[in-house]
């Protein structure tokens, strides 16, 4: 197995950028943040290349470092108290919309069919929706539904990032998926039939 | 008997957590039953998915 020349990874690194981009954003919430986190993934890419193995693709490689910038970066928002505290706050604007109070769902907001889900994701409409969608979460509740579904974290590591009980992440995971799916029914959907 | 909300709480930590026998049986019975919340259920676990969005699979097993 041989290493690709640097130019190769140069080129290689400029075209994953714009992907890497959205992810970050999509995390980060913040637009200059997210540069400087990827800006630092490719710096940190392009100095420890030799040790890239080839074992898993380059661009997984890539993304393997952004999510640990990334991860500090977040750290640095905790520690400069930019967030708001997660314990006790409780998001029940979902349930309320979506919900009777007797447990069912409330007729107009049943959930309906969203066809194959392999076309939903082939369908740049619905990314857009997606991404508009997560936008309009509430701070605190896209930052551990991104933790557990963009970056892959377990609910106890969120737990441990968040200094958060395991039980609440499980509560903010039920709003944060009951809102997304809410959001992406309204907006994909309808932007179909059109 | 579970309702929906319930059902959709289960669904979700299912994405989290084993659950455990008797949540399985509750959720399995509800889903059964209930057509709405087998799309919530098929939503969720699409969520669930979206990380693959991100992952280069197309492009790099050539």
């Amino acid at each position: 197995m041989s290493i690709p020349p640097p130019d190769d990874h140069m080129q290689r690194l400029t075209a994953v950028r714009p992907r890497l981009l959205s992810f970050a954003r999509l995390h980060l919430r913040n637009h200059a943040q997210a540069e400087d986190a990827v800006q630092d993934a490719l710096e940190a890419a392009i100095e420890k290349q030799a040790s890239f193995a080839g074992r898993s693709g380059y661009e997984t490689w890539v993304f393997g470092i952004l999510k640990y910038k990334i991860l500090d970066a977040m750290r640095a928002q905790k520690r400069q108290g930019i967030w708001q505290p997660l314990e006790g706050e409780v998001d029940d604007d979902a349930i309320d919309r979506q919900f009777q109070k007797n447990g069912r769902w409330l007729k107009e907001a049943h959930p309906v069919s969203w066809g194959d889900p392999e076309a939903a994701f082939e369908s740049e409409t619905f990314w857009q929706v997606f991404d508009a969608c997560m936008i309009a979460l509430p701070d605190n509740v896209a930052r551990v539904f991104s933790l557990r579904e963009l970056m892959g974290l377990s609910t106890e590591e969120i737990c441990r990032e968040l200094g958060i009980k395991e039980n609440n992440c499980w509560v903010i995971l039920h709003r944060a998926r009951l809102r997304l799916r809410e959001c992406i029914e309204q907006g994909w959907l309808k932007g179909e039939a059109s | 008997m579970i309702m929906c909300r319930r059902a959709t709480e289960l669904m979700s930590q299912r994405l989290d957590r084993p659950l455990v026998w008797q949540e399985r049986v509750s959720l399995r019975l509800h889903l059964a039953m209930c057509g709405a919340c087998g799309h919530c259920n098929r939503q969720f676990e699409l969520l669930h998915e979206v990380g693959k969005r991100f992952e280069p699979a197309a492009q790099e097993q050539e």
